[in-house]
């Protein structure tokens, strides 16, 4: 695990990317997520993203807060966009060889609602062709971009203003879908955890087909909590289990360091202690915290026995 | 008279360009409207603060505050203390929250006279 | 799979007798496409199937084949690859029009030189996958240029021309290029596939590595697109350069032509139309298509009964050559339009006929107009029903008479009705 002071000797990481004064709300989960994103990848990387929050924060025409080639898309396109920068980028490194297109990393940035509603078709056709991108979906669990409606994102229980009485079904788990595609990696991240991530992407920068990260991202204006609690409520998650950390690579699911010790029940710390930090859970009711426990619960047991069946996948095309 | 080659220089490597586009009128635009990036994309976020974090002189220069700074307004200076950007920092408060040794105070923004 | 015999194969001037969908595929291998986007929809499948055929051959060298899961992401595909500085060309038909009709707006909005056949078939429901072409014409508004193909000859060449176009500096626009769903596409004629390198001198050089001049991916010239313009800002104004450039496209497309007969040998009247026997002409009819082709034959057999007809062919619905059909229509004293595409609840319910009557508004000397519809879904339009609509106009010119059947100002001309 890399350290902090390691991070902030390299020359390369210590750089941001992502400019300050940009409109992003103070205590932004997507603004940690791609910097330290951006700081594992660096700058021959090509972003594109489909209409979400990331669209807006980067300001307005003429002056954008991102300062490496960044492209801004529809709602259901994220995935086909970045399959053909990645096409493009082949295209050219066949024309123009040792320029360097070929070290192009192609970033596609999107939300919770373009990557599991809207965006999940072309998600799945981008990881069956296992096209060479990374996907990162930063979950803030709803359309915030919008004004906090629901998504399939939303977890059990959560007010938003399309479920005003808690949403009723429970959270897409949308790495497990991408999982059952047997791309070569796929991994969760947590904003409280930023070298974690940064690690995460650089791993996933080294290997060649499609890649999806998912990365926790609280959102203070949308889950009811002060700016300050961002990190906080993201650390909760992962402690109180409801937010599982790991990779899966090459068919070998691996929990990461902050979530390796809770496969022990006893070690989660208590829902109430995450839920009772977010105004978006202020009216939950008991009935509704045990169904989300049990269902914590269920996940936790189901991880626990694919961390255990250790069979390496057969090459991937 | 529109100069409507004005927008080929967006086309020039970094430290040529305009930092701004700026045009009068539709036929100096480019095609398309590109964004080039710059500090300060949305204006003077500094004013967006009630509370202003103020890192003591206890310190350790462990640099957490640093690694969870969304808007990385905090930079290393080179003898290895942090110092805070006021121009764009929003106030939100995390390096606060976060400082191990609680070492950055977070003051009203009304109650500071210097700037 | 069958290997290429040669490595490196280079086309030379050869006539094949081929399907109108392969002709697509050989002139998109022909102008050297970098990036190609697939996805399958009757009745254009086989220029995506002929081109995959192309790149697994080693014909295609260096271009990137992506089969993709649907039309939406076929767009957005060729839309990313395109910003990224590549050519790029695909091919859908009817419903996958419509599905992707978002990202037609996205990838005019965005400029891109983008080229794409359509082999175009009557929009569901009810299922038709036969000529019709309310698909394009129904994407008037995107900001997409659009023309017709009357032959199997016309789809090669078009597309040729289509790139030259497309990636001139004050143009940059996307196009499609269409023809009729299995009249063209499915049946086989003689088509002169051109010289590789007679080609190559024609075309624009493929974009180089510093890509497009208005958007690029470039780590050393970072820039951004698509980020928000309030109102007050400049939406309004990069609106009206997407018209604008669209405008000043039709001296583009004359000159291409030109080119084009001067290199190639085959003229295509000024780019825009073709006249046919329109300057002694007492009627005449504006028709598009491959029913302009049976129609230059039509015209021939009515003058021999001693009628003084001509045709206009169009072969631009976008840019619309108003000049040109204004000036050609002030030949004579009636007008049909015949439209093979809907639009409905227009003044006349054909999109060509409606915009040819706006262009002769208040102009002097302009001709009646008597809007045609024929051959919706790919129904049969013989020659003798051309020779009929001929003589109608004929009839109207004579004593005045309008036909008693026209529904709503319009003659849908051959509907079916069983006795």
């Amino acid at each position: 695990m890399v350290s902090l002071k390691e991070v902030m000797e390299d020359k390369i990481a210590c750089k941001e990317h992502f400019l300050p004064g940009n409109s992003c709300c103070a205590g932004c989960g997507l603004e940690i997520a791609l910097r330290w994103a951006m700081k594992a990848l660096g700058p021959k990387t090509a972003l594109v993203t489909p209409a979400c929050c990331l669209n807006v924060v980067i300001g307005l025409w003429p002056r954008t807060a991102p300062d490496f080639p960044f492209i801004n898309m529809a709602f259901a396109a994220g995935a086909a966009a970045g399959t053909g920068f990645d096409a493009a980028f082949k295209a050219k490194a066949a024309r123009f060889p040792n320029q360097g297109w070929d070290e192009m990393t192609t970033l596609v940035f999107a939300g919770d609602g373009g990557t599991s509603d809207i965006g999940i078709q072309g998600l799945s056709g981008a990881a069956e062709r296992n096209t060479n991108i990374i996907y990162c979906c930063y979950d803030n669990e709803a359309y915030m971009n919008t004004g906090v409606q629901r998504s399939s994102s939303t977890p059990h229980g959560a007010k938003t203003t399309t479920t005003i009485y808690g949403e009723k079904r429970y959270k897409k788990n949308v790495p497990a879908i991408l999982r059952a595609h047997e791309i070569p990696y796929v991994a969760t991240c947590s904003i409280s955890e930023p070298l974690d991530i940064y690690e995460k992407f650089k791993k996933a920068k080294s290997i060649k087909g499609c890649k999806y990260i998912q990365i926790l991202a609280p959102c203070p204006p949308g889950w009811g909590i002060q700016s300050e609690d961002a990190i906080e409520v993201a650390r909760l998650a992962v402690k109180t289990g409801v937010w599982i950390l790991y990779e899966y690579e090459k068919g070998i699911l691996k929990l990461s360091k902050k979530s390796k010790p809770l496969l022990d029940p006893s070690k989660r710390l208590p829902l109430i202690e995450y839920l009772s930090m977010q105004k978006r859970f202020a009216h939950i009711s008991e009935k509704e915290i045990i169904e989300l426990q049990e269902r914590i619960d269920f996940d936790w047991k189901k991880i626990d026995s694919e961390v255990k069946c250790i069979v390496e996948q057969p090459k991937i095309i | 008279m529109a100069d409507t080659e004005k927008w080929k220089a967006i086309n020039k490597s970094r430290d040529k360009r305009p930092k701004l586009q700026e045009y009068k009128n539709w036929k100096e635009l480019s095609p398309i409207p590109i964004s080039l990036p710059i500090d300060g994309s949305i204006g003077i976020t500094g004013d967006w603060r009630t509370f202003r974090p103020i890192i003591n002189e206890g310190c350790n220069k462990c640099g957490i505050c640093w690694m969870y700074c969304p808007e990385a307004v905090i930079s290393k200076k080179e003898d290895g203390s942090f110092e805070i950007n006021y121009l764009y920092c929003k106030g939100c408060g995390i390096c606060a929250k976060e400082c191990p040794t609680k070492n950055i105070e977070m003051k009203r923004e009304d109650d500071l006279k210097n700037d | 799979m069958i290997k290429s015999k040669q490595k490196d194969f280079i086309q030379k001037k050869e006539t094949k007798i081929i399907k109108g969908n392969e002709a697509a595929a050989f002139a998109a291998k022909s102008a050297r496409v970098q990036v190609i986007s697939a996805y399958p929809i009757t009745p254009q499948t086989t220029v995506v199937e002929k081109l995959s055929e192309f790149v697994d051959n080693g014909l295609m060298p260096g271009t990137q084949y992506i089969l993709v899961e649907s039309e939406h992401s076929v767009m957005a595909c060729v839309i990313g690859a395109s910003i990224a500085g590549t050519r790029t060309f695909t091919a859908t038909s009817g419903q996958g029009i419509f599905y992707m009709h978002e990202m037609l707006h996205w990838a005019a909005g965005t400029r891109l030189p983008i080229v794409v056949a359509i082999a175009s078939r009557g929009p569901a429901p009810p299922w038709n996958i036969w000529a019709d072409f309310t698909d394009v014409t129904s994407q008037r508004d995107t900001g997409w240029m659009m023309s017709f193909c009357s032959a199997h000859q016309e789809i090669f060449d078009d597309i040729l021309m289509s790139y030259k176009i497309c990636e001139d500096s004050d143009v940059l626009l996307p196009k499609f290029v269409a023809y009729g769903g299995f009249v063209l596409s499915h049946t086989s004629k003689p088509v002169i596939i051109e010289d590789q390198d007679a080609v190559d001198a024609y075309l624009p050089p493929l974009p180089d590595e510093k890509g497009w001049p208005h958007i690029f991916i470039d780590p050393d010239r970072p820039m951004m697109h698509g980020n928000l313009i309030m109102p007050s800002g400049f939406y309004a104004e990069f609106r009206l350069k997407i018209h604008d450039a669209m405008i000043k496209a039709k001296s583009k497309i004359t000159s291409a032509a030109r080119e084009f007969d001067r290199v190639f040998g085959r003229n295509y009247g000024n780019g825009l139309i073709q006249e046919y026997k329109m300057d002694d002409a007492d009627v005449g009819v504006v028709i598009y298509g491959d029913l302009a082709l049976q129609m230059e034959e039509a015209v021939n057999q009515v003058r021999e009964e001693g009628y003084k007809v001509g045709m206009v062919k169009l072969r631009y619905f976008r840019p619309f050559p108003t000049e040109d059909i204004v000036n050609a229509s002030k030949k004579v004293k009636i007008l049909g339009v015949i439209d093979r595409a809907t639009a409905f609840g227009s003044q006349t319910g054909g999109p060509i006929s409606g915009e040819v009557k706006s262009a002769l508004h208040n102009i002097k000397g302009a001709p009646e107009i008597l809007p045609i519809i024929a051959g919706l879904g790919g129904r049969e339009v013989s020659l003798e029903q051309q020779k009929e609509q001929l003589k109608i106009l004929i009839k109207i010119n004579e004593s005045g008479e309008l036909p008693k059947d026209l529904i709503h100002g319009t003659l849908w001309h051959g509907k079916l009705e069983v006795k």
